[in-house]
């Protein structure tokens, strides 16, 4: 688990936002890659993670339990038919938990 | 989730071999067909699932019962009559709990619990050292120390009872004891009731529950490490204690019972008993052997040297190696199945599950090309649980886990053990991985959260069914031979192939697969190394029984977790565990490459070095354009040089006739360089700024006409079905493949 100094500015670094929006699996800018070490270096307990229902078509969100043998906790109704997609839906409600504020970008 | 799991007793069978399917089965019923596995990737980008159904006698309906797996650790000494004379006694070990406060756990018990009669030295609810009499009429006494015990500190816990004066004693003696930390403690107080004989076994680290059939059930097992136990006839002064501990003065008092000496037969599943009595223990579920005892004083780390400094045995109530289930339907490989990998394929209702195996030619069958399946590896990865319980999966991976049913139904069902990639409940390594249990997450179909972003997404046993997808496809014949066959065979296994291919991922090599690929490739064999981070960990399989390998993961190498000092040698064969670097034969110097950087979100392209326009070795690229960046695609991260990348390099071994011929580029900065290649940390680890985060293509030459082709990438082989096989990765294997079939010299 990572416990940077780094606090999300959430207007600062909207291009960071907009930079994954754009690409959010690959290369990334030094930059972003800090904002994606504090939304991605948290603790297990309640870690969205997604779980596949039909393989290679639809996924789940979920929470982490982060206890060992406790099962994964399916968040109801919330299903991606894309990957990306599910990282920026994931990459949204980190950014807003962090920071308080809504993430103005679609 | 998963109501339909399954074992074989074989992993790999010839014919005329019999090989027992062992099947649980939550639904009324099944339908099982013999498959032959050609591809077992579901991507709809991909080449598609592809099987073949054999005609078979045991293909057809079964009914479905289910079948339990029992983990956890303990040593049971049967019965005897000896044992029921005691009337004054006393218990000793050395323990060194790691989970005190997590509930009752047995030491040294003879507890027969349906009528609570007999003794038992355990851990209470409170995390104390206890003495539990029972007298088989429901009354139960227990003498409890007043202090908890700490996790991970040696005491030496003492329990006696005297049957005259109806006086129990109860000793938690801490070795370094800590001025201000409260966990020394002394009790003696009066007991009423007189335990009574019972026909229990007696066991160490758990206490017997109960049958079950013609089973004895275990529970409150005990988590650490137990050393030295002591079982005598009579009530002893605290000198008597101190003294028993020498195995020799405790066999020597001629009220000793039992001295058991854990440090005896290490590989073995005897707890040997030194006293005259040969009460001679059976370790069951190969908790962890050769693990430094309560008197190691870190001068010597090397157990064969003093094994005496090694008397522990670290138990789990996780540990497990045989399922030992009932078979429910056995196959006769017949003389028809040509060698492939084939499975027992069950389904009911909406669940399927492959118990795969492989065949192996017939004699006189062989064919030219063998592909070398990794089946150590796959043992190695069997069961993770990195997707639930790795601490640093989505920051490792920048990605967001991706978790399948298999995951979910491992998270929850502990019992079906973990990997070599988890640790136990108590936080300690695993070190001992079984295949007689359900490998759930090594079926074809299967994906893993190291498989790369989006795409495929698969690991170890369904990846390198990549490969068998490609000989087919490009019409070539093979035989499938297993690391598991080649450690038991040796070299003979290798020796008449024209060429041997190797899996996308062979990372874990006995000491006998080592130098059996060795002696092969010495001898004019040709081996194309289709992986990465290959021949990188010293495993040891155990010389007595089937299906168990162990692991030490000693110094430096990308970590799961880490040996203790002092626990860094096999107890299977006592030679030095961990990297084979480590033990001075780098992965360069087999096949030129060795594992340099990970990482496991998106795979890149190669591009070609100027040895690839060497007359030695223009073949490789025979039909490839000069500039043409290879492998700019795939099913595993979308590229053919991905998450393990290996690189050459003259200084750690690469032999120094080597070409090499590619180079991997423009690698993200989750791609980070391996520990073992930096001595400091410093700025700039990762694949944007480090000049080693590369993956290399390799080709030289060895004696006798043989030769070494190396791609130092996993993905590599998820590039070969990409526009239908038309692409320069799979003409580079071609090339390849072809020219070592021509017998010519090179």
């Amino acid at each position: 688990m990572l416990r940077s100094i780094y606090r999300v500015d959430p207007i600062r670094d909207l291009p960071l936002a907009q930079e994954f929006h754009d690409s959010p699996i690959g290369h990334h800018s030094a930059n972003l890659q800090r904002v994606l070490n504090v939304l991605r270096g948290g603790p297990l307990k309640g870690k969205y993670v997604l779980v596949c229902t039909i393989p290679h078509k639809k996924w789940q969100l979920a929470t982490l339990s982060g206890e060992r043998g406790k099962p994964v906790n399916l968040v109801p109704n919330i299903f991606f038919s894309d990957l990306k997609q599910a990282e920026w839906d994931i990459f949204r409600r980190r950014w807003e938990e962090h920071t308080g504020e809504i993430l103005p970008i679609t | 989730m998963l109501k339909i799991t399954g074992y074989a007793d074989r992993l790999y069978c010839r014919p005329g071999d019999t090989i027992a399917f062992k099947v649980n089965c939550e639904y009324p019923s099944y339908r099982a067909d013999i498959v032959r596995v050609i591809c077992g990737d579901s991507n709809p980008e991909g080449p598609g699932i592809k099987e073949q159904i054999i005609e078979s006698s045991v293909a057809g309906r079964y009914p479905g019962r289910q079948q339990a797996i029992h983990s956890g650790s303990y040593i049971t000494v049967q019965d005897r009559s000896l044992l029921h004379k005691l009337r004054s006694f006393a218990l000793q070990a050395f323990i060194w709990p790691t989970t005190p406060a997590k509930g009752r756990q047995g030491i040294i018990t003879k507890w027969a619990a349906d009528n609570g009669a007999g003794f038992a030295l355990i851990i209470d609810e409170h995390g104390r050292t206890t003495l539990q009499l029972g007298d088989g009429t429901g009354s139960i006494d227990l003498t409890s120390v007043e202090q908890v015990l700490q996790p991970r500190r040696w005491y030496r816990v003492c329990a006696s009872f005297d049957c005259e004066s109806r006086q129990v004693c109860v000793i938690q003696d801490p070795l370094e004891p800590v001025p201000g930390f409260a966990d020394r403690a002394f009790v003696s107080q009066p007991c009423a009731l007189m335990p009574l004989a019972n026909d229990a076994p007696l066991v160490f680290a758990a206490l017997a529950s109960g049958a079950e059939g013609n089973r004895t059930e275990f529970q409150e097992h005990f988590n650490g490490k137990i050393d030295s136990p002591r079982l005598i006839a009579r009530a002893l002064s605290q000198a008597e204690c101190v003294a028993a501990v020498n195995v020799q003065l405790a066999g020597n008092d001629p009220d000793c019972i039992g001295a058991w000496d854990f440090s005896i037969a290490m590989s073995s599943q005897i707890a040997h008993d030194s006293s005259p009595n040969r009460l001679h223990g059976q370790i069951v579920n190969f908790p962890t052997r050769a693990m430094t005892g309560w008197n190691w004083s870190g001068e010597k780390v090397e157990w064969t040297q003093d094994p005496d400094q090694w008397g522990a045995i670290h138990f789990h109530d996780d540990d497990l190696y045989d399922a030992g289930w009932d078979t429910d339907f056995q196959l006769e490989i017949s003389p028809a199945m040509k060698s492939g990998i084939y499975a027992a394929r069950l389904r009911g209702g909406d669940d399927e599950e492959y118990i795969w195996f492989t065949v192996g030619p017939a004699p006189g069958e062989r064919r030219q090309i063998a592909l070398l399946l990794p089946t150590a590896s796959y043992m190695a990865y069997a069961n993770d649980h990195l997707g639930t319980d790795g601490t640093g999966a989505e920051l490792l991976n920048n990605i967001v886990s991706v978790l399948s049913p298999h995951d979910l139904f491992l998270n929850e069902r502990w019992e079906y053990g973990g990997s070599l990639y988890d640790v136990h409940s108590d936080g300690s390594g695993i070190c001992y991985s079984s295949r007689l249990r359900p490998m759930v997450n090594m079926r074809p179909k299967r994906e893993n959260i190291l498989g790369g972003f989006g795409r495929s997404r698969l690991w170890q046993f369904a990846a390198d069914t990549h490969i068998t997808d490609w000989l087919e496809a490009m019409g070539y014949d093979y035989d499938i031979i297993t690391d598991e066959e080649l450690h038991d065979t040796g070299y003979q296994l290798l020796s008449d192939y024209r060429a041997v291919l190797t899996g996308t991922h062979p990372e874990y090599y006995s000491t006998e697969m080592w130098d059996a690929v060795s002696s092969y490739r010495d001898r004019g064999g040709r081996l194309m190394y289709l992986g990465g981070d290959g021949f990188y960990w010293r495993i040891a399989y155990h010389p007595e029984v089937p299906g168990l390998i162990e692991l030490r993961r000693a110094e430096s190498g990308v970590r799961a977790w880490a040996a203790m000092p002092g626990e860094y040698y096999h107890s299977f064969d006592g030679r030095q565990g961990g990297l084979w670097a480590r033990q001075g034969r780098t992965p360069q110097s087999l096949v030129g490459v060795g594992f340099a950087a990970q990482g496991f979100d998106i795979s890149s392209y190669y591009t070609r070095l100027a040895d690839s326009h060497k007359p030695g070795a223009e073949f490789v690229f025979q039909g490839i354009g000069a500039n043409d960046r290879i492998g700019d695609f795939g099913l595993i991260g979308g590229g053919a040089a991905g998450l393990e990348i290996d690189r050459s390099d003259f200084e750690l071994g690469t032999p120094p006739n080597a070409y090499v011929l590619a180079r991997s580029e423009r690698h993200t900065d989750t791609y980070l360089l391996v520990p073992e290649e930096f001595l400091e940390t410093s700025p700039g680890l990762g694949g944007h700024e480090n000049g080693k985060v590369h993956a290399d293509m390799v080709f030289f030459t060895t004696q006798r006409g043989g030769a070494v082709f190396s791609v130092g990438s996993i993905a590599w082989a998820g590039g070969l079905s990409h526009d239908a096989y038309r692409n320069n990765v799979s003409r580079i294997t071609l090339n390849v493949l072809r020219r070592f079939l021509d017998e010519r010299e090179f």
